[in-house]
């Protein structure tokens, strides 16, 4: 009876002091899971989650404080891949976030431009280069198309341009298996 | 439109099926030749049922039956349940074996492609555990008489004047019966069961197979892996068992030509689906089979191995493949760029 | 010079049915002069070069339009002489059906050459060869089109060991390499020589099938011809694809060149026979890449090669070899790894090897798909040791990673295992539609990496100059601490204060007398300037107009 106890007792402090141990040496800078959290996210900045930023949304997924399918540029595979990693059921997107688009850059009339500056305060991830009272433009290739700078502009020069498919950016589609007209062929 | 490449070679599933089915022909008329007609009545039933079952899981899954029901596969697992099943076992078992084999151990698993067990070895394996006697049961050679088998198979059944111990099966009751004295060369002499090299017919059935087998390599359907690390392991440990104590252990011929080691070498271990793919890891797994059946003929309580052999390694077989990725174009290690 | 020299072998590799006699039978002939050229801007590996030319232009044949846009990138030039109708989105020879960017020209009918001179590289050094090159537009020709001018520089060690001359043409129906070795191996050995030299490599290897005996024996007396013993024809086994540039690499040396190394650095470098003789056109002649030969064959009634102009139709290319009328499909390439083009009005390219006319009774509907069985027969025709499989599987199920962990970036698409699956899976789909999918994934990945580092930089910034405002602010007064204070208060308050409202007053204003402004004036900081500093503003508004072009939703693809 004892030695039953004293064994279990042993085998405890001796699991224990391991445990401590490699809690210690393997310790693990940072919070690991919100950088992988923000590794998925799409890093449009765009602040359609409620959060001001990709960041504070992963925070916030992080600890439960916030949905998982609160990001509509991450859209449904964004939720999948979040819902995989936290081992969550996966949900649709939440309508009052907004809904997933084709991805798009803004774009600048030129000509309508005024250059008050507004819409480069606005853009989170400094996208938009120009001057007080100079036209200002969009560095497509950094452009997110979080859509913040359309309503600060007073002038409504800055529309959405959808990226159109390409031949570079062309993909290959999977391949669809059309087993009934094989079959007629077959025949 | 298709994409490229728009050249095939004229090969299909079905065409590949159809030779294993050809290849099974030496064998099954060597067995014919020995253990009567009744062999023939198993195959017949085996493919009945192994079509219908296929054809009516086909519908239920929302496949289209005429274009899997003719690739074959239903039928090879059918021969080979037939094949392995005893000759007069009665209709009812066949017709289950095959059902478990096609419903349960393929259709419930994702159907042609998906089974990670042998269909015929889960058929045997069940059926073995299920109705121990009945699977044991095998005509003694040369009672090729119709009738009897006939009515062993469809009722009423009268086996004693028919039945005798496979081979396998004789030696293990003779050599773990209390009589102390018994050695292998005492049984292997004394009993008409057991012939010059194997046992008596069931020698030939095995050279049977063996043609097919070579016939298999030629067409290149099987590489020439699986059966070599076979019959080379199982040749190795049983030699030396045989010279560490021969009065306990039978010797390799012995093992390579009862039972179904020559059927398992060349169509069973290697089905490709619930197998290993890469060239190391069917070395393994094939050897791993023939040690496990050496063990299981040795030691355990079943008459033959292969079956409970090939399901244990089915479940190592993705492990093995993982782990004997072959060496990537280019990724080869230094000093093997030689041809 | 052919020695008996040990060959390596690749593994795997299937024979298909060749069909290259139909087209081998007629010497070289030069296609009918187009009507209308219409040239892709980008038909290289690389940035898509410049347009150098606007509608109404008179351009000579050989003339550059589209200047490369960096390093990685080729020029591309006019064909003939004539009129640029246009810089216009056209249909691409690509299975997309996608537009791109082309300059569409008239021909005038005089095939004026502009001014040729040949380049003398012995004078040159290297860079200034290598920018000749890329400003001529040669790039390889085997079908990747991969600038040649990157291709031409020694690596590490500054030498090379061997130089291979890839003239093995395994493809089914492709004889353009066989002829241009039977008819222009004395050019092509020159343009090897520039190359062997340029690379400083120490022997010169040609690769050629033994089907093609003629291309064997006219070599080798070329390359006797040349009188230089380090240069060798060796004829290799007829396997597809021993002319894979890795495979042919490792039947002639016997090394293997892993995914992801320059061959360079393994003391090898390979190039297709037309560049050879490219790059002989441009060096000693002084002729940029205008054209090529190109293999006409398929359901045609007679199939040949042909010396084509790039920007030729399609469509008038075949029209003298009087394809079937069963006719449904144009392939560019060969049967094993060509691509279904949209239509057969689209023009030819850099990397049209072959104009493949196919029907249904040549290369009829695969039969359905059934499942993978794992027989192991495409991992024995792998001839990059993959297990395609297992590719598939992971393909199909979209599990990328697992795909990539197998390899799949190994997989040269050479379709061997599609060739021979007893399933009938068109494994290569699954493998492009996987890569597409991961390249994808890696821009997104990379532009979202990037928008993170830019967005992380703003907020450092923006705390900067909160807290630079409020300091300097406390440096002014001791009062001035207290409006510190404030500031800080109000740099974090939202937005929208009475100030703000004022801003957007002015901004009202503003905008009212830009409104008034633009009527009657330029704007002011266009004013006064200098004639160079206006035509600088004139190219940049036509790039502008150009990207607009561009940027347009593909409405006009089907123009």
């Amino acid at each position: 009876m004892f030695d039953a106890l004293f064994v279990m007792a042993l085998g405890a402090i001796v699991l224990g002091a391991a445990l401590g141990y490699a809690a210690v040496r393997f310790r693990v800078e940072g919070d690991p899971l919100v950088e992988k959290i923000d590794a998925i996210l799409p890093q449009t900045q765009c602040g359609q989650c409620g959060f001001p930023g990709c960041k504070p949304y992963a925070q916030a997924v992080a600890k439960g404080e916030a949905e998982i399918n609160q990001c509509p540029p991450g859209g449904e595979e964004g939720i999948h891949k979040l819902a995989d990693l936290l081992g969550r059921e996966f949900k649709p997107l939440s309508a009052e976030h907004g809904i997933e688009k084709p991805k798009a850059v803004a774009l600048i009339d030129e000509q309508t431009c005024i250059g008050c500056t507004l819409c480069i305060q606005a853009c989170p991830v400094d996208a938009i280069v120009g001057a007080a009272k100079q036209m200002h433009t969009v560095i497509a290739g950094q452009c997110t198309g979080c859509e913040l700078c359309l309503p600060p502009c007073p002038v409504n020069c800055i529309s959405m341009e959808p990226i159109p498919e390409s031949v570079e950016n062309w993909k290959w589609k999977y391949p669809v298996i059309k087993l009934v007209a094989a079959q007629e062929v077959a025949r | 439109m298709n994409n490229s490449p728009y050249f095939l070679k004229p090969a299909s599933v079905q065409s590949v099926m159809l030779r294993v089915l050809l290849a099974l022909l030496p064998g099954i008329a060597v067995y014919v030749w020995f253990f009567g007609a009744a062999v023939l009545v198993q195959i017949a039933l085996a493919s009945v049922t192994a079509l219908l079952a296929e054809a009516a899981m086909l519908k239920l899954r929302g496949k289209p039956v005429m274009m899997f029901l003719g690739d074959g596969s239903a039928l090879v697992t059918a021969w080979l349940i037939a094949l392995t099943f005893p000759p007069i076992a009665p209709w009812w078992l066949t017709v289950v074996g095959v059902l478990s084999a096609i419903v349960v151990a393929k259709h419930l698993y994702g159907g042609l492609g998906q089974n990670p067990f042998n269909p015929a070895m889960v058929a045997f394996a069940l059926m073995i555990v299920a109705y121990p006697s009945l699977m044991s049961q095998w005509p003694a050679v040369g009672f090729t008489d119709f009738l009897p088998q006939w009515h062993a198979i469809f009722g009423p059944r009268q086996l004693d004047a028919i039945t005798m111990a496979t081979p396998l099966d004789a030696l293990r009751t003779a050599l773990h019966t209390a009589d102390a004295r018994a050695t292998v060369a005492g049984v292997l002499g004394s009993q008409a069961t057991f012939g010059n090299i194997g046992g008596k017919g069931w020698e030939w059935v095995a050279a049977g197979y063996f043609i097919g087998g070579i016939y298999l390599l030629q067409q290149r359907i099987i590489t020439w892996h699986m059966p070599a690390a076979f019959l080379a392991t199982l040749l190795v440990v049983s030699s030396g068992f045989a010279l560490f104590d021969p009065t306990r252990f039978v010797g390799p011929s012995f093992h390579l030509f009862t039972g179904g080691a020559m059927l398992g070498a060349f169509f069973i271990v290697t089905d490709p689906v619930s197998g290993c793919t890469t060239p190391r890891g069917k070395l393994i797994f094939a050897a791993g089979i023939a040690l496990l059946t050496w063990i299981i003929r040795t030691f355990g309580a079943y008459p033959d191995g292969i079956a409970f052999a090939v399901l244990l390694m089915n479940i190592a077989a993705p492990l093995i493949d993982m782990n004997t990725q072959p060496p990537v174009f280019g990724h080869k290690r230094k000093g093997d760029g030689r041809p | 010079m052919s020695a008996l020299r040990q060959l390596f072998r690749f593994n795997g590799g299937v024979k298909p049915a060749y069909h290259k006699e139909a087209s081998t039978t007629l010497p070289i002939a030069v296609a009918p002069a187009p009507t209308r050229l219409v040239i892709p801007l980008h038909q290289s590996i690389g940035g898509p070069p410049r347009p150098l030319v606007t509608t109404g232009d008179r351009v000579l044949k050989g003339q550059r339009i589209g200047g490369a846009d960096g390093n990685v990138s080729s020029a591309v030039h006019a064909s003939t002489s004539g009129t640029v109708l246009g810089v216009e989105m056209r249909l691409m020879p690509h299975t997309s059906g996608l537009s791109a960017l082309c300059v569409v020209i008239e021909p005038d009918g005089r095939d004026e050459w502009m001014e040729r001179q040949p380049f003398d590289f012995h004078a040159a050094t290297p860079t200034a060869t290598r920018d000749y090159l890329r400003d001529a537009g040669v790039v390889g020709l085997g079908g990747a089109v991969f600038p040649s001018h990157l291709k031409l520089n020694a690596g590490k060690q500054g030498k090379l060991d061997t130089l291979v001359l890839n003239g093995a043409e395994c493809e089914p129906f492709i004889t353009c390499d066989d002829a241009l070795m039977r008819e222009r191996a004395d050019a092509l050995l020159k343009g090897a020589a520039i190359m062997r030299d340029m690379l400083a490599a120490t022997r010169v290897l040609v690769g050629i099938e033994d089907n093609k005996p003629e291309a064997i024996a006219a070599m080798e007396a070329a390359a006797a011809r040349t009188g230089d013993d380090s240069i060798q024809v060796v004829a290799v086994p007829t396997r597809y694809p021993a002319g894979g540039a890795k495979q042919l690499i490792r039947v002639l040396t016997g090394i293997e060149v892993p995914h992801g190394e320059r061959s360079t650095d393994h003391g090898v470098q390979c190039f297709n026979v037309g560049t050879a003789h490219a790059i002989y056109e441009a060096i000693a002649l002084g002729q940029p890449l205008i054209s090529r030969i190109i293999t006409v064959a398929g359901n045609v009634g007679q199939a040949r090669n042909y010396e084509v102009l790039f920007g030729t139709s399609m469509r008038d290319l075949i029209a003298p070899c009087a394809p079937l009328p069963d006719t449904d499909r144009i392939i560019m390439g060969g049967p094993m790894m060509g691509f279904l083009m949209p239509g057969d009005d689209v023009p030819v390219v850099k990397a049209t090897n072959c104009v493949l006319v196919g029907s249904r009774a040549l290369f009829p509907p695969p039969p359905p798909e059934m499942p993978c069985i794992r027989c192991g027969e495409c991992a024995k025709a792998c001839p990059a040791d993959l297990q395609p499989f297992e590719m598939y599987w992971f393909s199909r199920a979209r599990m990328f990673g697992k795909a990539q962990e197998y390899h799949l970036f190994d997989c040269i698409e050479c379709g061997c295992c599609a060739y021979v699956c007893p399933s009938r899976i068109p494994l290569v789909d699954y493998y492009r539609f996987a890569k597409s999918e991961i390249w994808a994934r890696e821009v997104d990945k990379e532009a979202a990496d990037q928008a993170r580092e830019r967005y992380e930089f703003r907020l450092l910034r923006e705390e900067r100059e909160k807290q630079e405002k409020a300091a300097k602010l406390a440096a002014k007064t001791a009062a001035g601490r207290e409006k510190a204070a404030a500031a800080l208060a109000e740099a974090e308050k939202p937005a929208r204060t009475p100030e703000e409202e004022a801003k957007h007053a002015l901004i009202a204003a503003a905008l009212e007398r830009a409104k008034a402004q633009k009527a009657q004036v330029q704007p002011e900081n266009t004013g006064d300037l200098s004639p160079e500093q206006q035509a600088e503003i004139a190219a940049i508004e036509a790039r502008r107009a150009e990207i607009r072009e561009q940027a347009k939703p593909h409405l006009r693809q089907d123009d």
